[in-house]
């Protein structure tokens, strides 16, 4: 169960940090400055807790010995020389921070909608990806918001986090300067599937990039309908709540739902056709099924006309 | 050292004396409320500690372990930190040893206002049943922080929680205006502010924060119930409020609460310390006003809760500095603990050893709050267990050590019963490693990449293999901690049956308390005309008859 790799001696990166996708991580001196500062303090605390408590342990006929009470020089000192510690330290982690949050001029604009539990990444073209694409050595800037609580966005490996919030826009930047796939997860806690509201950050060189780019925003005219469905289905983040093999998760499953009449919890029954979809998608509240929360929110504005006909087609196939 | 009273108290017992359940159910006695509320926070720590075990065991591996839904995983972990919280470490220390000693330390009949002690007693218990209400309807699944839109979007039952908290408040409040009016009011002739006991001094800092910051906290939960209830808006962006609002409002109160929580600690840490070195404590002023200083710096740092809520850089900046500042106070002390050490001599009681615990482990909750000050690093840890550790090491760490260091220490004199000292000290060595254990590995996991409030990691072990190893000595240490606990409940209940007598001064402290018999009888001992200084112990010597101090012939 626990094989080899799940020792910490088989960690990448460092003993602390992971591996950084940048080539100059603003955050870890800084880090490393305090683990150092922290490190040396918690010795010289320890050290002299237990020399003392050795070396003047109670023992018969030994009385404690006569010394000051108090002494301003020996307090003023230490009172003056963390204060002078906690200055440097200070200063250090903001000059990094104003380097981790100031994005230099010419910045590839990317947008971020964050909602219960999944990723949307917008793409200059229109493309909405549940992943985040970007090209390798360029600044990126990603605007952010939510269409429902608060999110969080957190890259480990590039060491940056801002909160996603409904209602307004965040907005944080990065430059990843190695080829590769890492985590994004949502630190700040948002119910249910707050755990598995993960996606992967994919840097690809500027050629694969846009080569993918441009793959990507056409698998509509390029795929059948039920496959673009399908796209769909993994981009949109539906697979959060909605399983295709018939097990129920937050929502229903699609498996066999079409031409189906279902309960809502309202009391009346409807079949679920076309039209049945469609209002799902766009109104959830509308008819809201026996058995579910009405947790869905809407997808108005979010997916076209298009992308509803290609999910019914998908949902079609799902029998 | 102070003047032997004139007379001890003919009275009997507070324990029997006046007998009956009805006595004790309406008692206005300090001394009984503390020790009903020792056995209320008692419990609650046990319910604590019990949902921590759930989601400790829950992490071990990856995947389900013991809880098959993520729902029932995230109404554990809100449970867990709400009633520790609310429950445990605010209330702990300044209702039971504040409640019981404060007056005795002050030669004082008894707190200013004994019937709202009563009344705060009364409303703990209202906001303890409101709590097991919440269990009872289901649990809530908000965090313990009650961030909205989500907690005014969950199906859970936000309301009754916080309800429960703002009757809590309450309690908190009363306790608060009861020792500040206590502390004025009542010092007797002998004893300046200079005179006191510093554990005075930290309930002292502690109650103005309560009186000052509670109401706050009182506010933000009724506006997130009318929010709830009637849909006001105001932290709802779709009509135009603004749930960052909401963390401010919650972080005026919930920052300085967590010096709600540790100044009566250090009180604590301030009397053992220099009660089981047998010196005078070192640097009196700089302990007192650095308790001040706390109490009042604590009120501007709210903000560092927020450095990735989208605040602005200024904003953050100012933040952050201000939050350095309030290191100093309690670097201090830990300094000035040390230099009481310096040249003593040690005993080794389970106290003193609960006191060294609090002195390592706060040691590394403190300083890994720099990482936390400051602005890059938090970016990064921020939200990750990094943060959970950091926050056990100050809270578990500190309170719950100084709690312990306080219970054992007086113990004696509440029951007046002794234990046995050896286990004291096995229970201490237990709670350390099980403590370092539990949390040390929740730095590493936490900066290496692990978000806090998380059901489940296997879609991080492909990047992370790591964590697994970690989680498991972290539950394995969970164990440990919590038998740990058990023991120390054991040792104590076990006295009480079969522990030596106490005798009145078993440690050989100089404060007040210790100069009436154990258990403490019902009407307390007026203090003497000229009260000394009360870290003087030149004058008492240990007495092999008694087992315990006496004043040198
Ligand atoms: C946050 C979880 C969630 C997400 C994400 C989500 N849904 Fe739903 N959905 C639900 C729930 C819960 C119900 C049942 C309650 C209701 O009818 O509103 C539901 C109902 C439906 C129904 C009606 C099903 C039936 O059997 O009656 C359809 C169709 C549907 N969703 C389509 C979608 C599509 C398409 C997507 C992605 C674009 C999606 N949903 C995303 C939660 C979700
Ligand atoms: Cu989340
Ligand atoms: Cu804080």
């Amino acid at each position: 169960m626990i094989s080899f790799a799940g020792l910490p001696l088989a960690q990448s990166g460092g003993f602390w940090l992971p591996d950084s996708a940048t080539n100059s991580p603003a955050m870890d001196p800084v880090f490393y400055l305090i683990l150092g500062i922290c490190s040396f303090f918690f010795l010289l605390v320890v050290g002299l807790m237990v020399f003392f408590v050795v070396h003047y342990r109670r023992r018969p006929g030994v009385v404690p010995q006569k010394t000051a009470s108090h002494n301003m020089l020996l307090e003023l000192t230490w009172t003056f020389i963390p204060l002078v510690i906690v200055g440097a330290i200070f200063y250090q982690g903001f000059t990094a921070y104003i380097r981790m949050q100031t994005p230099p001029p010419n910045c590839y604009d990317l947008r971020v909608s964050a909602r219960q539990w999944a990723w949307q990444f917008i793409y200059p073209n229109g493309h909405i990806d549940e992943n985040l694409h970007v090209p390798v050595g360029e600044p990126i800037r990603l605007t952010m918001t939510s269409e429902d609580v608060i999110h969080g966005l957190w890259i480990p490996a590039l060491r940056v986090k801002m909160d996603i919030v409904p209602g307004r826009y965040t907005s944080t930047w990065f430059r990843a300067d190695k080829v590769g796939t890492y985590n994004l997860l949502c630190t700040e806690y948002c119910g249910d599937e707050h755990s598995d509201m993960l996606a992967t950050v994919e840097v690809h060189t500027r050629e694969d990039y846009d080569a993918w780019l441009k793959d990507a925003g056409n698998y509509l005219k390029t795929l059948p309908p039920a496959e673009a469905g399908k796209v769909l289905y993994q981009r949109r983040g539906c697979f959060q709540c909605h399983s295709v093999d018939g097990t129920a998760g937050t929502g229903p499953s699609f498996k066999g739902i079409y031409g189906e009449t279902h309960d809502m919890a309202d009391g009346t029954t409807a079949v679920v056709d076309d039209n049945y979809i469609r209002q799902s998608i766009l109104e959830p509240q509308a008819k809201v099924r026996s058995g579910f929360q009405p947790v869905m929110a809407t997808y108005q504005g979010l997916v076209s006309d298009d992308d509803i006909t290609a999910l019914i087609e998908y949902i079609k196939t799902l029998k | 050292m102070n003047k032997p009273l004139q007379s001890k108290s003919t009275t009997g017992s507070y324990l029997i004396d006046p007998p009956g359940l009805k006595s004790w159910l309406f008692t206005l006695d300090h001394k009984r409320i503390g020790l009903m509320f020792l056995v209320l926070v008692s419990m609650a720590l046990a319910l604590g500690a019990f949902f921590a075990l759930l989601i400790r065991t829950e992490l071990t591996l990856p995947g389900p372990t013991i809880v098959s839904e993520p729902s029932t995983y995230n109404r554990l972990f809100t449970l867990h930190g709400a009633v520790m919280i609310f429950l445990f470490v605010i209330p702990v220390i300044p209702a039971t040893f504040g409640n019981f000693a404060l007056p005795m330390m002050l030669g004082a009949r008894d707190v200013a206002f004994p019937r709202l002690n009563l009344a705060s007693l009364y409303f703990y218990v209202i906001g303890l049943v409101f709590f097991l209400l919440v269990l009872i309807f289901g649990g809530i699944d908000t965090g313990w922080t009650f961030y909205p839109p989500y907690s005014t979007s969950t199906v859970t039952p936000v309301i009754l929680a916080v309800v429960g908290a703002f009757i809590l408040g309450f309690s908190s409040i009363f306790t608060g205006i009861n020792f500040l009016v206590t502390i004025h009011t009542m010092r007797p002739t002998g004893m300046g502010w200079f005179r006191m006991p510093l554990f005075l001094w930290g309930l002292y800092g502690t109650a103005v924060i309560q009186v000052l910051a509670t109401p706050v906290l009182a506010i933000t939960l009724l506006l997130l119930a009318a929010e709830r209830l009637l849909g006001i808006g105001i932290f709802d962006p779709k009509m135009g409020g603004d749930p960052i609002l909401f963390q401010h409002f919650f972080w005026f109160y919930s920052h300085p609460a967590v010096y709600i929580m540790i100044l009566p600690a250090m009180g604590v840490i301030s009397e053992v310390v220099s009660v089981f070195s047998r010196k005078h404590i070192f640097g009196y002023k700089f302990i007192a006003y650095s308790s001040l200083a706390i109490a009042l710096l604590g009120f501007l740092v709210w903000g560092h809760h927020m450095f990735t809520s989208g605040q602005s850089q200024l904003v953050g900046m100012i933040f952050s500095a201000l939050t350095f500042t309030v290191a100093i106070p309690s670097a201090i002390k830990v300094f000035n603990w040390l230099a009481t050490m310096y040249k003593g001599s040690i005993g080794l009681a389970p106290p003193m050893c609960f006191a060294l615990n609090f002195i390592f482990l706060f040691g590394i909750g403190g300083l890994t709050g720099l990482f936390l000050g400051s602005l890059a690093t938090d970016i990064h840890v921020h939200d990750t267990s990094f943060v959970v550790a950091h926050f056990h090491y100050t809270m578990a760490g500190g309170v719950l050590m100084a709690f312990l260091a306080g219970l054992y220490y007086w113990w004696p004199k509440m029951t007046g019963r002794m234990y046995n000292l050896v286990w004291g000290q096995v229970s201490a060595w237990m709670i350390l490693i099980g403590f370092n254990l539990t949390y040390f590995p929740q730095f590493i996991i936490g900066s290496r990449g692990m978000p806090r409030r998380y059901y489940d990691y296997t879609r991080l072990l492909e990047v992370n293999p790591e964590f697994t190893f970690y989680q498991i000595i972290s539950t394995v240490g969970g164990f440990t901690l919590v038998g740990g606990l058990v023991l120390v409940a054991f040792i104590l209940l076990r006295s009480l049956f079969v522990g030596a007598k106490a005798p009145d001064n078993p440690w050989g402290s100089g404060t007040l308390e210790w100069q009436c018999n154990s258990p403490a009888p019902h009407e307390n001992t007026p203090a003497p005309d000229d009260v000394g200084d009360c870290y003087d112990y030149n004058d008492l010597e240990f007495d092999e008859q008694t087992k315990g101090y006496v004043m040198k012939q």
